[in-house]
């Protein structure tokens, strides 16, 4: 089963690598991982999202416990954070399929960020099956280029995680 | 005061109470010997290779309790110390290695013996630190020693650049350490505790089943009391050995692979396994899917990625065993009555197991005209101070010595466990000996791995440290050889070591001295004469060839279904 998990780390020299590491080294699998700083100084949040059984997920959250420089660590398994991801699409867009790309751009909210005779550059953003709602109906009309930043998750309600 | 970074290092190790470290100079880290030369107050010990080093500051460690250190120079220094960093990992074993770094503006650059030695030890060590500034150092130190001994222990690495120890700054040692992202649980959370008690008063067929965490913990005592209030049985791991006194009549020696058979009969019929400070090894459990099938499973342990890695647990109590067994303890003198009926309760278990030990005890058919290493074992048991520290090497040597050398106190079996290292008896010995002195110390090798870390011979010599080397010579790869001649019809590929050494001329080389029996009657005077001996000694058995370590659980087989005498 699909897990995101959220790890607030300290910023130290090597943390992320300690953490892509750990993934590697016990063969868990990383789905997508995203880290950038928090609005706390010296923190910064990954947002990691794996696959695997409750006995392998349960050893993700130990183990990444385990770390010395892991704050904390969150299961968002069960619906309980909002998740968002963004993407930057290209596609193939000429004569009649131009009209089409607009279309799907309209219907997903999406936004047009660069123009050429021959393509759109898309961004669109969104819940991770969003995103992927968006690039089935784009893939017919060509994908030229993706860039997918993985999703990034907050727990729903009024209190604030922090470290 | 003032002082440059290599001699902050210096007194940081002093604030920490450490008395010795095992060092090999370099580029990287002359800064730090130039300090050390003329200081008081620490007694450096140069082995004569980083890994010989770093296995020693790991011996000191296991047999003292203290965090052991160890340092080398950047490059080939530092690599050369990886197999002994990867052995204490596996181990939980403290211990402090300090490398050098070429200095921080070259860092990247593939600069003469630049290695990322903190990328390369990533997942071997419990933490490490690159000093980038000779104002974090002090702190550094503070955080790397305690790190290393709290929680599960493990190796810390300090990767210290060139320059940051040329670096002056003011020398203050912090008084306190605060890790916010590092709070290891020490207390046992009180309800589990109880809940544990309640279920263990309601089994009929407990087991303890003991690891190296109880050592490790200091806890040996609490579990001695704790086994024998309830009457329990108590099996205990190789890196378990002398956690409980191996002579006591309710220790059932070592379970697994080439455990007894009465511990994994035990194992194996148990409603009650109460796991402490032990990890459930595949060497110890055998095939999973049929290990103790009808057991409740208590696990205590302080590292809760140990719990439910490997088997299902009805019961997690994340703490230091020494905590969790005396609030155990205490909750059983107040459930007095329910006790009472347990004791009287388990003599139907303490028979049945009685009949396993009896059937089969850990035994060997001894010979009058061959050596047999299980009967070297025994009479050194028998001719060694009871406060003895052995150490072992790796192979068959190593599992007769767990069966037959009856291990009565912790920290008196130093053996590398989880990573199975060869070449480490001699130099932990060698630490072991650095830490206490006046206590016998016995490495007990096989004639392949002794020649690993050889060199530290000179060593011993040279610190007069009297380490009794015992050399069990198979002329073969004995652990290998028996897998092969179970496992793969007898085609000793590659592990026939056919040059034979002169082990007794190799000693006195060194300007050690060597003894050696080729027969029977000999092994008890030679044994002798070794010990007698007041500098180092090799010891040497010309052992039948091709004898073998049983009982035998082959690997993915079931604890019941063990190789008695094939
Ligand atoms: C560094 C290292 N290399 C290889 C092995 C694999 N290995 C395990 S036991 C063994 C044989 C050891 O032979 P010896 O030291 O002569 O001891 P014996 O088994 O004969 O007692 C080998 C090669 C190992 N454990 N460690």
């Amino acid at each position: 089963m699909q897990h995101t998990i959220s790890v607030l780390v300290e910023n130290e020299f090597g943390v992320l690598s300690r953490v892509a590491s750990l993934f590697s080294g016990r063969g868990f699998n990383i789905d997508s991982l995203t880290v950038a700083p928090t609005n706390e100084e010296n923190l910064s949040r990954m947002t990691i999202v794996t696959r695997g059984d409750d006995r392998i997920l349960e050893q993700i959250n130990k183990q990444l416990n385990k770390l010395i420089d892991v704050l904390k660590v969150i299961d968002f398994s069960d619906g309980s954070a909002v998740e968002r991801e963004m993407a930057l699409i290209k596609v193939t867009a000429e004569d009649e399929s131009r009209a089409e790309v607009l279309r799907i751009v309209d219907i997903f909210r999406a936004k047009i960020i660069d123009v050429t005779p021959k393509s759109y550059t898309i961004e669109a953003t969104g819940s991770p099956l969003k995103i992927d709602a968006i690039l089935d109906l784009l893939r017919p009309l060509g994908l030229k280029e993706l860039v997918r930043t993985g999703a990034v998750a907050i727990g729903r309600g009024a209190k604030g995680w922090k470290g | 005061m003032k002082m440059n970074g290599a001699r902050i290092m210096l007194e940081c190790l002093k604030k920490e109470g450490v008395d010795t470290i095992f060092g090999y100079p370099g580029g990287t880290v002359i800064n730090i010997y130039d300090e050390l030369f003329g200081i008081k107050g620490i007694n450096h010990i140069l082995p004569r290779h980083e890994q010989g080093g770093t296995h020693a500051a790991d011996g000191y460690a296991r047999a003292s309790g203290k965090v052991g250190v160890a340092i080398a120079t950047s490059g080939p220094g530092a690599t050369n110390t990886v197999t002994g960093i990867a052995t204490a990992y596996m181990d939980s074993v403290p211990m402090v290695i300090i490398t050098g770094q070429v200095p921080t503006a070259l860092i990247g650059n593939d600069a003469f013996q630049e290695v990322d030695i903190i990328g390369i030890t990533r997942s071997c060590t419990k933490h490490s630190f690159l000093v980038r500034d000779v104002n974090e150092l002090a702190g550094i130190m503070k955080k790397a020693f305690y790190i290393a001994r709290t929680g599960r222990p493990g190796p810390v690495l300090v990767d210290l650049p060139k320059d940051v120890q040329i670096a002056q700054t003011e020398f203050v040692y912090p008084e306190t350490v605060e890790i916010r992202s590092y709070k290891p649980t020490v207390e046992g959370h009180p309800k589990q505790i109880e809940r544990a008690v309640e279920m263990l008063l309601a089994s009929h067929k407990p087991v303890l089943y003991v690891g190296g965490g109880v050592i490790l913990g200091n806890a040996a005592d609490e579990l001695t009391t704790l086994a024998r209030m309830l009457i329990a049985p108590v099996t205990t791991t190789l890196m378990g050995l002398g956690a409980f006194p191996g002579n006591d009549r309710l220790s059932l020696g070592m379970p697994g692979m080439h455990g007894s058979y009465c511990a994994n009969m035990a194992m194996t019929h148990s409603d009650m396994i109460v796991a402490i400070g032990a990890r459930f090894d595949d060497r110890v459990t055998g095939k999973l899917a049929t290990f103790a099938p009808h057991a409740r499973i208590i696990h205590i342990d302080v590292d809760p990625t140990s719990i439910k890695k490997n088997v299902r647990v009805d019961l997690p109590i994340v703490g230091d065993v020494k905590d969790v067994l005396s609030k155990m303890i205490r909750q059983l003198k107040k459930s007095d009555e329910k006790l009472k009926s347990f004791v009287s309760g388990i003599s139907a278990w303490d028979e049945e197991i009685n009949g396993w030990k009896e059937k089969h005890p850990i035994n060997y058919k001894n010979s009058s005209s061959i050596i047999k290493p299980q009967y070297v074992i025994q009479k050194l048991r028998e001719l060694s101070d009871d406060d003895a520290i052995i150490s072992t090497d790796v192979g068959q040597h190593q599992m007769w010595t767990a069966q037959f050398f009856q291990f009565n106190r912790p920290r008196t079996l130093l053996s590398s466990g989880g990573l199975g290292t060869m070449g480490y008896g001699l130099p932990a010995a060698m630490g072991a000996q650095a830490a206490f002195p006046g206590r016998q110390v016995i490495t007990i090798c096989g004639d392949g791995g002794v020649q690993m870390n050889i060199q530290e011979m000179a060593t011993l010599v040279q610190n007069r440290l009297p380490v009794k080397i015992v050399i069990l010579n198979n002329n073969f790869l004995g652990m290998v050889r028996q897998w092969q001649e179970l496992f793969f019809e007898k085609r000793y590929s590659q592990t026939c070591l056919e040059l034979p050494i002169d082990f007794i001329k190799l000693a006195e080389a060194y300007g050690a001295k060597g003894f050696r029996a080729t027969k029977p009657d000999e092994v008890e005077n030679t044994i002798k004469q070794g010990f007698a001996h007041n500098g180092p000694v090799i010891m040497e058995f010309m052992i039948a060839r091709e004898e073998k370590v049983l009982p035998m659980v082959p690997a993915g087989a079931s604890l019941n279904e063990m190789v008695l005498n094939a």
